[in-house]
């Protein structure tokens, strides 16, 4: 493990976005300090809203003092900075399609799961739009063990947090991401096995209970 | 690196646009092909097939999808020539995260303006506040990117074309508001590599008037 000077992560136990960022951490073998925002429902720390004035959200990646906000920008900021191991491919083209699936991801996996798990009823149009994506990132992992390619890469990094809330989709939902995307299924447990993700990732008990928390807080259940 | 440059375009796409002026800026040769967004050719549909959407780039027969994505491939394929990025990591997040800003913000707020409904008022405040944002982070410098044209000029410059589509149909001023901001347009617009590329807004606001039913006006 290689120090470098003052690597801060201001971070909040369940987001997927800031495991993006420790993960990415981790493959690049660096030392942060993982600060945890205990209330972002009331009380954020100051130098978290000072760090992030515009969205005032974390995760926030502190390198030496400055501040870059985003988890998609800062997992390209710890590849750009530390380029070893490289977690983009080498070539325009590469990159862009990298890009492109990590925007994908972006835009449809996260609010797909909340559609079903923010729901009182079962909603199968929500369950069937969710299966939909999968299929999709299914299409693109192809034969590969990575999206990016035989190594891990950008692309998996930001997908592997998300599959943490996948436990509480499935038991509100009423449905198995094993049966329906065996080949997503897979992936996820390939991206598990490796050290970098296991040790960034909670326990999807834990977030299926976060979640029951959350729908009770806001008379769901 | 030359080869052939194919843009699938819609004239009056503010997201076409952007890839439109990060080619007019290196001075890439492209051949743009409009594409008919009420009846999608093959075409279209085989080089983006997960959104359908323009624009796409085909750069020596391979598709590139989603503008700020093309913009980011132009410029690092015809790196050599006005680069839009800076080549520092810290400086290029930042430039990132303000494109992305823009991207989060400004057409949507746009087009609760344009479709003229119940949350109009609420967009132009939005509006208004995104845009008196952008101009903080402008603060004295000529462009975003500094000196010279950059990425947050490239995804924020085309909405440009739509503001007088915003202000009329909204019944407000983006120039009262923001004259920062306009001004910095009207610098822009002074390039020739900027003019080119993009639409003068009158146009835009006759394709509004003419296409509201299509573009959501109720």
């Amino acid at each position: 493990m290689s120090k470098a000077a003052g690597l801060l992560i201001l971070d909040y136990w369940v987001s997927p976005f800031c495991q993006r960022v420790k993960i990415a951490l981790n493959e690049k073998g660096l030392q942060y300090e993982d600060r945890h925002e205990n209330d972002l429902f009331g009380g954020k720390s100051e130098l978290l809203l000072n760090s992030n004035p515009v969205y005032q959200k974390v995760p926030v990646f502190l390198h030496d003092g400055k501040p870059v906000c985003e988890s998609t920008i800062i997992v390209s900021y710890i590849d750009e900075t530390w380029s070893s191991p490289p977690l983009l491919p080498p070539c325009s083209y590469g990159r862009a399609q990298a890009r492109f699936w990590a925007d994908y991801i972006d835009k449809k996996v996260f609010d797909a799961t909340g559609n079903i798990w923010r729901s009182k009823e079962v909603n199968v149009e929500a369950k069937n739009e969710f299966i939909g994506i999968l299929k999709q990132l299914e299409e693109a992992l192809g034969d590969k063990d990575y999206f990016n390619g035989a190594t891990f890469g950008f692309v998996d990094i930001i997908a592997i947090p998300l599959t943490c809330w996948f436990l509480a989709v499935e038991r509100i939902g009423g449905f198995t991401v094993a049966e329906e995307c065996p080949k997503f299924s897979s992936w996820t447990k390939r991206c598990l096995q490796r050290e970098s993700v296991a040790k960034a990732l909670p326990d999807p008990e834990k977030v299926y209970e976060f979640v029951l928390m959350f729908r009770k807080m806001q008379g769901i259940d | 690196m030359a080869g052939e440059v194919v843009l699938l375009d819609f004239w009056a796409s503010p997201f076409a646009m952007r890839a439109k002026l990060a080619l007019s800026e290196k001075g890439i040769a492209y051949e743009c092909k409009e594409q008919d967004l009420l009846n999608k050719g093959p075409l279209l549909l085989q080089a983006n097939p997960v959104h359908k959407k323009i624009p796409v780039l085909i750069h020596n027969g391979r598709s590139i999808c989603e503008s700020l994505i093309i913009v980011r491939y132009i410029d690092e394929v015809w790196s050599h020539v006005s680069p839009l990025l800076p080549s520092d990591p810290y400086r290029r997040s930042q430039a990132l995260f303000w494109a992305d800003y823009v991207e989060k913000n400004i057409y949507d707020l746009g087009k609760r303006i344009y479709v003229v409904q119940e949350d109009q008022a609420e967009a132009k405040e939005k509006l208004i506040q995104c845009l008196k944002t952008l101009e903080t982070e402008l603060g004295d410098k000529l462009y975003f990117g500094g000196d010279g044209i950059g990425f947050v000029d490239v995804a924020l410059l085309p909405f440009s074309t739509w503001f007088q589509t915003y202000e009329t149909s909204g019944n407000f001023s983006i120039q009262e508001s923001c004259p920062k901001l306009v001004a910095w347009v009207e610098r822009c617009r002074e390039k020739p590599s900027v003019s080119e590329a993009l639409p003068h807004p009158q146009k835009i606001y006759d394709f509004y008037l003419l296409f509201k039913e299509a573009l959501g006006v109720k």
